[in-house]
């Protein structure tokens, strides 16, 4: 039995995979395990004579590189099994088989990494700090992700915010774009950021007026604004108080009496309207 | 009047207007500029109203004061609701303070009617003019406009918007002349058919190298559903013509919803939201799926099953197409077995060409099976067996009465 921790790092596994794979060492064989485990099995095994590597398609690599970023510690053991099965046992075209128990659970991981860039994307609020003596505004911001994307979800903000300077901190990695420079640094434990912005009350304002009462759907708002991103979005707090002041403002609205229409008012522009020719239709 | 007051009467006044989309634009990001801003992905909803709706943009209208009397609209000349105005410094620096915080993929960006329809297009132009030449602002820009004003301005405002739109509000003249007497079918025809040709040109001419060229990639409208007699046939006559006839990306079905100071001429209550659903999907049927809209709606039934979707329906009224076998039957009639969307389709094709189907596999890519069950043939399953006819079938698949009522989502 082989015991191999790769840590949550694509590369590391990647080579640790080749190695293996080189040797010819079956996936029953493999225990990916972080090191500390103290695993149940004896881990110990002298190495192969080691094989040429086979080819591998870049489909597969792709979906690899996706499903390494999830956060389930048996993403190595399904990677390696999947690798094996394409490369050893020469099923080419097994990524294709969306039917297949272990491809369709690679799929599902990296649907769930995809949508997690997607949200973080969507659900990272920045907080202004200060501008520099050369008028560039700065920005910081804390996310919790479930997945390891921080590294991957950058280079959007790194495009649409080319001219501010910005920090991104979360438990599962630190991304730092200050002047011009991009890095990317260890995860932090706890929220650095300290005071709201100013500008996060308007923005409460605007949520609370976009949202028609006549249409509560909260079931259709959580699935795609789930529970656990609530408490670092300023305007969250804000949904409980809606929803219940809903029904009320529709029945006022609806036992208001109905207006009645008004004569048309002495207006120029409005008589202009009435002159212009009829454009067929 | 603070700003913050102002935000609340004209995001409120705003919030009627259905789309959100920020797609779809033309690939760009701030790298190289002196902005802030980046669109051409695939949008991106940044928060979700307690309404389900998604927040991608900053959605306000220039002013709420108007001239024009529409019954359904909550700014009508002869409401009695408070009105505001930003002035367009005001507009602009709300929409990249709220941008640089991440709170929106850009700005959407309407008004009431004020002085004249060229007057208020003016000023709404000089908004996204500011942002775009100013700012240097690359994020995503919608714009409404005014089917009255003159042609050059809406020229204007495709150049520096990504999608503009006009609301058709109604599908036919006489619903327009009891509800919005202002308004004119052929007038906004006949503005959506210019925008069209200044889109297809602005498209050839990017084909053909300009590739730097600012101008909106699509236009899109909106009407009201329920606040009339008309029916599902008159809004899907209607959008598949402009569709066909004046390319647009999108139709959105609004559900009349109550206003505060509702006008005498308007019904009592909501229609059902459900209502606006069956439209949306038979709508996405049309675009996606080549169904026509004779065969979602037959003469004889000119309003859409509530009970059920339209794919549904319509393979209810056409059993003899059924059952369709899912490893030898083309693409098109896949797309057209009920349960079965796009993406399965292509996976089942792409499955089929390695291995055989059989239910299990289904199941695994979390395809319904009581609901494809009758309309499909696998390795190992024939419905002939089950003999459903379409009577039986429907009762079958229609959601219980009690789940109905929950379901419908009326207010009354």
């Amino acid at each position: 039995m082989r015991c191999v921790d790769p840590g949550d790092d694509f590369d590391s596994w990647r080579q640790a995979a080749r190695g293996l794979l080189a040797e010819g060492v079956p996936p029953g064989e493999v225990i990916w395990e972080p090191r500390d485990g103290g695993g149940l099995f004896e881990c110990h095994e002298a190495p192969r004579e080691a094989r040429p590597v086979p080819v591998v398609p870049p489909v597969f690599l792709e979906l690899a590189r996706n499903v390494a970023c999830h956060a389930d510690p048996r993403r190595w053991g399904l990677l390696y099994r999947l690798l094996w099965r394409v490369a050893v046992l020469g099923n080419r075209g097994l990524l294709e088989i969306a039917s297949d128990p272990d491809v369709m659970k690679a799929r599902t991981m990296e649907k769930n990494v995809r949508r997690e860039i997607h949200k973080m994307h969507a659900f990272v609020r920045f907080r202004k700090t200060g501008e520099t003596e050369e008028g560039r505004e700065r920005f910081v911001a804390w996310f919790e992700p479930e997945h390891h994307i921080v590294g991957v979800a950058s280079p959007f903000f790194r495009k649409r915010f080319a001219n501010m300077d910005w920090s991104i901190f979360t438990p599962k990695g630190c991304a730092h774009w200050i002047g011009g420079e991009f890095r990317l640094g260890p995860g932090v434990a706890a929220d650095p950021c300290g005071d709201a912005d100013a500008l996060e009350e308007i923005w409460r304002t605007y949520y609370r007026s976009i949202f028609n009462p006549a249409r509560l759907k909260l079931k259709a708002m959580q699935s795609e604004m789930p529970k656990r991103y609530w408490k670092n979005l300023p305007e969250a707090g804000l949904i409980e108080e809606l929803s219940r002041g809903s029904t009320t403002r529709v029945e006022g609205m609806l036992a208001e009496p109905a207006r009645e229409v008004r004569p048309l008012p002495k207006n120029a522009y409005l008589e202009s309207l009435r002159k212009l020719p009829e454009s067929g239709g | 009047m603070d700003l913050d007051q102002k935000l609340a009467i004209l995001a409120d006044a705003a919030k009627y207007d259905a789309s959100c989309a920020s797609s779809g634009a033309q690939r760009r990001d701030s790298r190289g500029g002196k902005g802030v801003g980046s669109a051409g992905g695939a949008g991106i909803c940044h928060s979700y109203a307690p309404d389900g709706r998604c927040i991608s943009l900053l959605k306000i209208l220039l002013t709420n004061r108007c001239l024009y009397d529409c019954h359904y609209c909550i700014n009508r000349r002869s409401s009695n609701v408070h009105r505001a105005a930003f002035t367009p410094e005001e507009a602009i620096a709300l929409t990249l303070d709220f941008y640089k915080r991440n709170y929106i993929e850009g700005l959407f960006l309407s008004s009431g009617i004020v002085r004249s329809a060229d007057h208020t297009m003016e000023q709404v132009v000089q908004v996204a003019r500011t942002l775009r030449e100013v700012h240097d602002f690359r994020g995503y820009i919608h714009l409404k406009t005014i089917p009255e004003a003159s042609p050059e301005l809406i020229e204007q405002a495709a150049r520096y918007a990504d999608r503009i739109s006009i609301n058709l509000e109604l599908p036919s003249q006489q619903s327009l002349d009891r509800l919005a007497p202002e308004k004119n079918l052929g007038r906004t025809k006949q503005a959506m058919g210019r925008i069209r040709v200044k889109l297809d040109d602005a498209a050839d001419r990017r084909k053909t190298g300009d590739r730097k060229l600012r101008h909106a990639t699509g236009q899109s409208t909106q009407v009201i559903v329920g606040a009339d007699a008309s029916t599902d046939a008159d809004f899907l006559a209607r959008a598949d013509e402009l569709y066909r006839d004046y390319k647009l990306r999108r139709v959105y079905y609004s559900a009349f919803s109550p206003i505060p100071e509702p006008s005498a001429v308007l019904p009592l209550a909501a229609p059902p939201l459900v209502r606006e659903h069956r439209l949306y999907q038979a709508d996405w049927l049309m675009r996606n799926y080549g169904f026509r809209t004779s065969e979602i709606l037959p003469p004889e039934a000119p309003n859409l099953d509530l009970r059920i979707d339209p794919k549904l329906a319509w393979a209810l009224r056409n059993r003899q197409d059924f059952p369709v076998d899912l490893e030898r039957a083309p693409r098109e009639r896949l797309l057209r077995v009920p349960g079965l969307g796009v993406k399965n389709v292509d996976r089942l094709i792409a499955i089929r060409r390695h291995t055989r189907i059989r239910l299990q596999d289904l199941a695994r890519l979390r395809i319904s099976l009581p609901k494809v069950r009758p309309f499909i043939i696998t390795a190992d399953h024939h419905p002939a067996r089950e003999g459903l006819d379409s009577e039986r079938l429907l009762a079958r698949l229609a959601p219980k009465p009690l789940q109905l009522d929950l379901f419908l989502d009326a207010l009354r």
